[in-house]
């Protein structure tokens, strides 16, 4: 499905995935962000980056890697995405929900 | 001489010998099948330990019983695999050269993971089900528990056999029922996932069940410690759950072997080809089980059907074929719901668990993701069929390595 994120048409699941990471830029992590009421600052992109370059290296996403990725630890990876982190920010990275649950 | 060596003699390594020795030709290849325990652990029956439906007797049984004749059976520690050099070392540095390695060592739980879980309070209020005598412990717990607040919990994904955990609250549910005392009992399931399973089908149902049987649902819950002294848990967002039991499954991890042996993830599970087996690293690497960090459910069932393609596999691999048995991931699993009910679900990569009949297609007499006495039946059976026919490598009637969509109610 097609959804309005900064003013552009997105293809998006219908949780509100992107569906194709080529349409992601900065501006669309943003108004993913605000829908959570979340404000991005550098260390909110680092941590983006991170998960991104985990992905296109598919390698699986999970809190405890988080714990190991040397960018955040987890108490900060909470502050900076309250609620679901893992969740929130891989929507706001553009790419797909992690599948840590088998 | 070849050698072929399999690593760990549970349920994956216990079948591929069992598979192997029919299939390779004795004047050629030597079978090896190494494992330090004795014993062999019927792993279903964990559940089921702790409630007193089954006995400490039937669910263990010596593991040399079950290696064919014909294979060479080692029980010693294995200290480290070295890949590059395609041999292993065992306790006193005794070296084991292998042509070709199947490595079924497993995962277990691992509670040291979590501040204040294996601490002062392990098995006394603070238990698991995952091992022998956490089992057992939980059991003698139970017997003379006078009720409050009992909480099942999740520490982290993936665990071996996704559904125990629910099974083991719906069974909490009718244990105390049965003793009359369901209303001193307050039930509550935590997890880190944001519902009671990890496919939306089957986790409806099963969120269905939990509201029927009184049992709360706490999701989400990603835990950072257990504060024994207080008697709660306490997640990275500050949730806090009280208990006055905790049940939990620890974290589950690869054996420490693999993480000795540098072969393995975070969480000491060998990378893995999904479809071959075959590990990512090394072609002369094979696994198998538990042991694998593939994207299904890790379970006995699970390894049974990769058993199937793994024989195939390893066949081609000698003859200098292309690995073309391909496993989709297939996992079948009966979730015990209590009072003797159980519902049953089947599914693989890519198809979650759906309705239907099974395991033949509209006949049954199995109903897939429904509760009946017949499901349950076939979770009992299923205690045979495991000692008699799946540790033997047997074939299971009317069901299929690769999952069969018939008889499912599959929406386009």
């Amino acid at each position: 499905m097609k959804k309005l994120i900064a003013n552009r048409e997105i293809d998006v699941n219908e949780e509100g995935y992107l569906t194709d990471f080529t349409q992601w830029d900065r501006e669309i992590g943003k108004g993913i962000a605000e829908e959570s009421n979340i404000t991005m600052t550098d260390k909110h992109w680092e941590v983006i980056e991170y998960l991104q370059d985990k992905y296109h290296k598919e390698e699986p996403l999970s809190v405890r890697g988080i714990k190991k990725s040397g960018v955040i630890d987890i108490k900060e990876f909470y502050n900076l995405f309250p609620g679901g982190p893992l969740k929130i920010s891989t929507k706001i990275a553009g790419i797909p929900k992690p599948k840590s649950c088998i | 001489m070849k050698n072929l060596v399999i690593l760990g003699a549970g349920t994956a390594g216990t079948m591929m010998a069992n598979h192997l020795v029919k299939k390779l030709p004795k004047n050629e290849w030597q079978i090896t099948i190494i494992d330090q325990y004795k014993t062999h652990y019927y792993q279903p029956g964990f559940l089921f330990l702790p409630f007193d439906i089954y006995t400490e007797d039937q669910v263990k049984k010596v593991g040399k019983k079950f290696i064919p004749k014909g294979v060479n059976y080692i029980q010693k520690k294995i200290e480290l695999i070295s890949p590059e050099a395609n041999k292993v070392t065992l306790e006193n540095e005794e070296i084991i050269n292998y042509d070709l390695l199947i490595v079924a060592t497993g995962s277990k739980i691992a509670p040291d993971e979590i501040e204040g879980m294996k601490g002062p309070e392990w098995h006394k209020s603070i238990f698991d089900f995952y091992s022998y005598e956490g089992a057992k412990a939980l059991r003698d717990k139970l017997r003379s528990w006078e009720g409050g607040k009992l909480v099942v919990h999740i520490t982290e994904m993936p665990i071996k056999c996704p559904v125990a955990p629910l099974e083991f609250a719906f069974l909490a549910d009718s244990y105390f029922r049965n003793k009359g005392m369901r209303d001193k009992v307050d039930i509550t399931y935590v997890t880190p996932l944001d519902g009671a399973f990890t496919k939306p089908k089957a986790t409806k149902a099963l969120h269905h069940l939990l509201v029927e049987k009184g049992i709360s649902e706490v999701t989400n819950f990603n835990i950072e410690r257990v504060d024994y002294e207080n008697n709660k848990i306490i997640d990275y967002a500050e949730t806090e759950v009280d208990y006055d039991l905790l049940v939990t499954v620890p974290t589950n991890m690869g054996d420490a072997l693999i993480e000795r042996s540098g072969m393995g993830d975070d969480l000491n599970f060998i990378p893995t080809d999904k479809n071959t087996l075959q590990s990512k690293d090394y072609e002369n690497v094979f696994v198998i089980g538990d042991a694998t960090n593939l994207p299904t459910s890790k379970a006995g069932s699970v390894a049974h059907f990769e058993a199937e393609i793994l024989e195939e596999n390893i066949l081609k691999y000698i003859k200098g074929e292309p690995l073309d048995a391909s496993f989709d991931g297939h996992a079948n699993c009966f979730v015990e719901t209590g009072n003797g009910k159980a519902l049953l679900i089947d599914f693989n990569y890519v198809q979650e668990p759906v309705e239907g009949t099974f395991p033949i297609a509209g006949i049954g007499p199995m109903q897939l993701l429904k509760e009946n006495r017949m499901n349950h039946m076939g979770k009992l059976a299923f205690r045979w069929v495991y000692w008699n026919m799946l540790l033997k490598g047997v074939p299971i009637p009317f069901v299929s390595a690769n999952m069969s969509t018939k008889g499912k109610k599959i929406e386009a």
